[in-house]
């Protein structure tokens, strides 16, 4: 998966050169799964996921925080994996399924993280929640008897510029006591 | 979320706000309501509304109706539902809660039963901006949305006691129903009494507040009702705004500072798919494209031909220039006229200067707008802190009359102060203007950060204390230089923020002016005033402080950098100042820092928060430093610091407990213990919040944040070049301790936490170390370099 080279379009991709417009032949059928749904997009295969999520798909989860990969804010779950969709060009990612933050829970039936969030009321502006919670649900999901150290080790590359640090590492470690129990 | 919705069909709207939002005027009063409804006004003529007209922080401004013109503030439906309407937003800080919870306390109707509309300028009074800890004093105390709230309430029981032919002493209002006390069969609820029926009620300003100890809502742990929607992304964000046939915009921004457009080559983004303008304004340059991707394709491929860049002082010197350049405004906060001569005569004199940088708000998410500009009215999809200035500056900006420009807010990622969110606002509008589409635009993180924002003010701050033979300060002089570039851009002056700039409209004059006059009237606005002062003007001291002998003197310079409000403008500089100082003269003369500073307060709230956060962290009295027993290794230290925020809009001490590595300069806080008094608690878990993330904050900003530049441009363009402490730095464990005084005005909360946290800090680690770290961010380069400056004194 390449996950660099899309600094936001700070840096010139592999369309300059003397094939200006080439990417037009690129256009092309993109097959993603999204939440369990199947999509066909006709977009440019470069374009960021998460420009392809929010625009294409309407989907309000994923933010575009810095565009860079550091941030957070963009978080998707990709073969288990949690992936910064601001610089993961939608090629990289077709015919994989893809799970957003509204994949995993709703408000009527919220995943345990979720939850726990609310429960903590963990959020202030709430921007970053999206990266906050999608990057702790693939690290629990594998490490679900994770010490606190680990957790937040595991969110060592997550912002919050509120600094909601102290309940969302809370909430996380709630939910992993809930997550735990229920396996 | 329909209670946090802003759609005007959530709530009752009367016809004058049904004609705003139609884009005409109207001026009777009549109601747009199908089963009856009880409407409070804002009493034109009534000296409340005078009186909090004054108090809306700049409200009311050229070209915008004056709060007293808008039709409601709170409107109970005939199945009743409550809809109130306030000017001040939510931005993060959950204030839209607490502002529930006060409706809802004052009309004795659940929580649930509320529908909260903010931020309109077609729906909601102009209440200034939402800013400077302010939405608490203003809607809470004894006027405006409390008031509203209150008069419908015994209108309600007036009217329960004619139907149900009972004196209203001896009725009881509560979940919104009227009931006889003792006897609960005897009872009418508001909707029966509302039915089919209109009441215009003006408010009164003699309606009684509930006491607060008859609070059944306020004064709980109320939840965040956009919690659910927001853990799982539904809640919509202005980013999430998305319009029928909306394009996408993209700005150019200058590569340099002071660089102008020579040319822009539109034949250079020709035929590249989705491209629908290139926009040149002055210096405004933008692509508007059908695809965000495609707008960021062709922004980087448009050529632009740039002047050279103006140049910018020294990164490395920038303090000394600082202090040198000229012309100043100079203002007087203080003056008994006596220093120079108390210093002359006292026993010791002991001097510092402190250094603060540029600092960003460095929002999570980019700033993001959508507006919609047709012919000659304007829709504006805004985070902005103050949509009624901001319906004035972008009138102004796209040469169209206030009255045609509809702003609403949508919330942002949180902002802490003047982020670009003024500044997107008016890009989205130039380039909507520019192409008659709805536009959204969302700043790239670079843009955000050096060609988006207004920065946090840099600070230089000289202190000095005069002491008399038994180590008491008998003497204060502070003395401060900062530089400034524009401003909110509040109702007409779009310059003040970078697009506008660009655009060329100029931002707000500077104004010259030295010497300064003496102080027309006591005001610690900046907390330029240290605490320990008396603040005597005109013979009256209004301070906290027992010194008598005092002078604080600010001196502006022109900024070459946009500056603006970021979390507690210029009181965390000063305070970061004063409080190191004092702990300075405290261990000069060798007494426990707090004790010291209890020799020299005098306001009670300020020595109770102070002795609260003491007594919290089990403070032993000592002096700083604590006598280290070796040189190398890890080193632990406390320290505490104190505010009266802006003299009197919120209480706050705390102590920090770091650790300090000797071999690196890193430094660790371990635990943070901090006393908090802002008046009555509306929301305890909220105020919490508010207090752990302001806390976390000002370690952020006082351990590794700092904007930089070279000789042309703004360098710190990222999250690599700007730091921000992430989710998984050792977290201190934070314990606060809650001061409710129920019996006073509500102050501010949101930033009172952050002013003192860099002054604990700095003084943990001097008490840790015999280091004195006097410069902002507390580096682990700068930590070495005065701890190796202690080991050659030693």
């Amino acid at each position: 998966m390449r996950l660099d080279g899309y600094l936001d379009g700070q840096v010139k991709n592999d369309l300059d050169g003397d094939q200006p417009w080439s990417y037009l032949e690129h256009m092309s059928v993109i097959r993603l799964t999204v939440n369990g749904q199947a999509h066909a997009l006709d977009v440019d295969p470069d374009t960021p996921l998460l420009y392809v999520l929010s625009d294409e798909l309407a989907l309000n989860g994923p933010k575009f925080g810095c565009g860079l990969g550091q941030c957070g804010a963009c978080t998707v779950i990709v073969k288990g994996q949690a992936i910064r969709s601001c610089i993961t060009p939608v090629k990289a990612v077709g015919g994989a399924a893809i799970t957003t933050l509204e994949g995993i829970g709703t408000i009527d039936k919220p995943h345990p993280l979720q939850r726990a969030f609310i429960e903590e009321q963990a959020a202030q502006c709430g921007f970053c929640v999206n990266g906050v919670i999608m990057t702790a649900k693939a690290f629990l999901d594998k490490n679900p008897k994770a010490s606190e150290e680990e957790i937040q080790q595991a969110m060592s590359g997550v912002l919050c510029r509120c600094f909601t640090h102290v309940r969302m590492l809370r909430a996380i470690a709630r939910a992993r006591a809930e997550l735990g129990t229920a396996k | 979320m329909t209670r946090l919705s802003h759609a005007p069909a959530e709530g009752i709207v009367t016809a004058e706000a049904s004609a705003r939002l139609a884009g005409t005027s109207v001026s009777r009063r009549s109601f747009l309501i199908g089963a009856g409804a009880m409407v409070v006004l804002f009493s034109a003529k009534g000296q409340v509304g005078t009186a909090a007209a004054q108090e809306f922080e700049g409200g009311g401004g050229p070209g915008a109706p004056s709060p007293n013109q808008l039709d409601s503030w709170i409107a109970i439906g005939a199945d009743g539902k409550v809809t109130a309407y306030t000017g001040k937003e939510e931005i993060g800080q959950g204030i839209s809660t607490a502002q529930i919870q006060l409706v809802a306390e004052e009309l004795c109707v659940p929580f649930s039963q509320v529908n909260l509309i903010y931020c309109d300028t077609a729906l909601t009074p102009d209440q200034g901006i939402t800013s400077g800890s302010q939405s608490h004093p203003t809607n809470f105390n004894h006027r405006n949305l409390a008031l509203a709230a209150a008069t419908a309430r015994e209108t309600l029981v007036e009217l329960g006691s004619k139907r149900l032919g009972m004196p209203a002493d001896q009725l009881m209002a509560a979940d919104g129903v009227i009931s006889a006390k003792g006897d609960s069969s005897k009872k009418i609820s508001y909707g029966e009494l509302i039915k089919g029926q209109r009441f215009e009620i003006q408010l009164d300003p003699n309606a009684k507040r509930k006491p607060a100890s008859e609070w059944t809502v306020l004064g709980t742990e109320a939840r965040r009702p956009d919690l659910p929607a927001l853990v799982t992304g539904q809640f919509e964000f202005v980013h999430n705004v998305r319009l029928p046939g909306m394009v996408h915009g993209r700005v150019v921004r200058p590569p340099m500072v002071g660089a102008t457009v020579v040319n822009v080559d539109e034949g250079s983004v020709k035929g590249m798919p989705g491209v629908v303008k290139v926009v040149v304004k002055k210096n405004f340059v933008g692509v508007v494209a059908e695809k965000p991707w495609q707008a960021i394709q062709a922004a980087n491929r448009l050529k632009v031909t740039w002047s050279a860049g103006t140049g910018l002082p020294s990164h490395t010197d920038f303090y000394n220039y600082l202090r040198a350049e000229k012309p100043t405004r100079d203002t007087l906060l203080v003056n008994s006229k006596d220093v120079d001569e108390k210093l002359a005569q006292a026993a010791t004199v002991l001097k510092a200067t402190y250094y603060y940088p540029y600092q960003m708000h460095g929002s999570m998410g980019s700033s993001c707008a959508v507006a919609d500009v047709q012919g000659d009215k304007a829709t504006l999809y805004s985070p902005t802190q103050g949509v009624w200035p901001v319906r004035g500056s972008a009138a102004v900006l796209l040469g169209l009359k206030p009255e045609n420009v509809h702003v609403i807010f949508r919330r942002g990622s949180g902002c802490y102060g003047l982020n670009a969110a003024d500044t997107v606002t008016f890009d989205a509008a130039l380039l909507s203007q520019a192409v008659g589409k709805p536009v959204r635009v969302q700043l790239t993180r670079k843009d955000e950060m050096a060609w988006g924002e207004n920065y946090g003010f840099a600070f230089v701050m000289d202190e000095r204390a005069g002491l008399d033979g038994d180590g008491n300060i008998v003497a204060w002089d502070h003395e401060s230089w900062s530089a400034v570039l524009g401003n909110r851009p509040g109702y007409a002056t779009p310059g003040n923020v970078i697009t506008g700039s660009l655009a060329g409209f100029s931002p707000e004059p500077f104004m010259a002016r030295s010497p300064a006059p003496e102080p027309p009237a006591y005001s610690n606005n900046s907390n330029g005033v240290p605490s320990y002062v008396a603040g005597n003007v005109g013979g009256v001291a209004k301070g906290t402080g027992a010194i008598t002998s005092e002078r604080a003197l600010t001196h502006n310079i022109a900024s070459p950098f946009f500056t603006g409000p970021l979390r507690s403008p210029a009181r965390l500089q000063n305070t970061f100042a004063h409080e190191c100082f004092m702990d300075e003269v405290a261990a000069r003369v060798k007494a426990d820092p707090v004790a010291f500073r209890l020799r020299h307060l005098k306001d009670s709230r300020v020595i109770e928060v102070l002795k609260g956060a003491a007594e919290l962290a089990n403070w032993e009295p000592r002096p700083s430093p604590n006598p280290p027993s070796q040189r190398t290794g890890m080193a632990a230290g406390r320290g505490v610091a104190c505010v009266a925020y802006e003299g009197n809009n919120g209480f706050a001490a705390m102590v920090a407990e770091v650790q300090v590595d000797r071999e690196t300069g890193k430094v660790s806080v371990k635990r943070i213990f901090f006393a908090n008094d802002s008046g009555p608690i509306s929301n305890p878990n909220g105020l919490r919040n508010q207090i752990e993330g302001g806390t976390l904050q000002g370690m952020s900003r006082a351990l590794v944040e700092e904007v930089t530049w070279d000789d042309q441009k703004v360098t710190s363009v990222d999250w690599q070049s700007y730091r921000s402490l992430p989710l998984g730095f050792a977290i201190p464990e934070v314990r606060v301790k809650l001061i409710n005084r129920p019996d006073q005005p509500a102050t501010g909360a949101g930033e009172t936490a952050i002013t003192i946290v860099a002054a604990a800090i700095g003084n943990a680690i001097f008490d840790a170390t015999g280091a004195r770290i006097r410069q902002v961010p507390f580096t682990p380069e700068r930590v070495k370099a005065a701890l190796s400056q202690t080991l050659t004194r030693a």
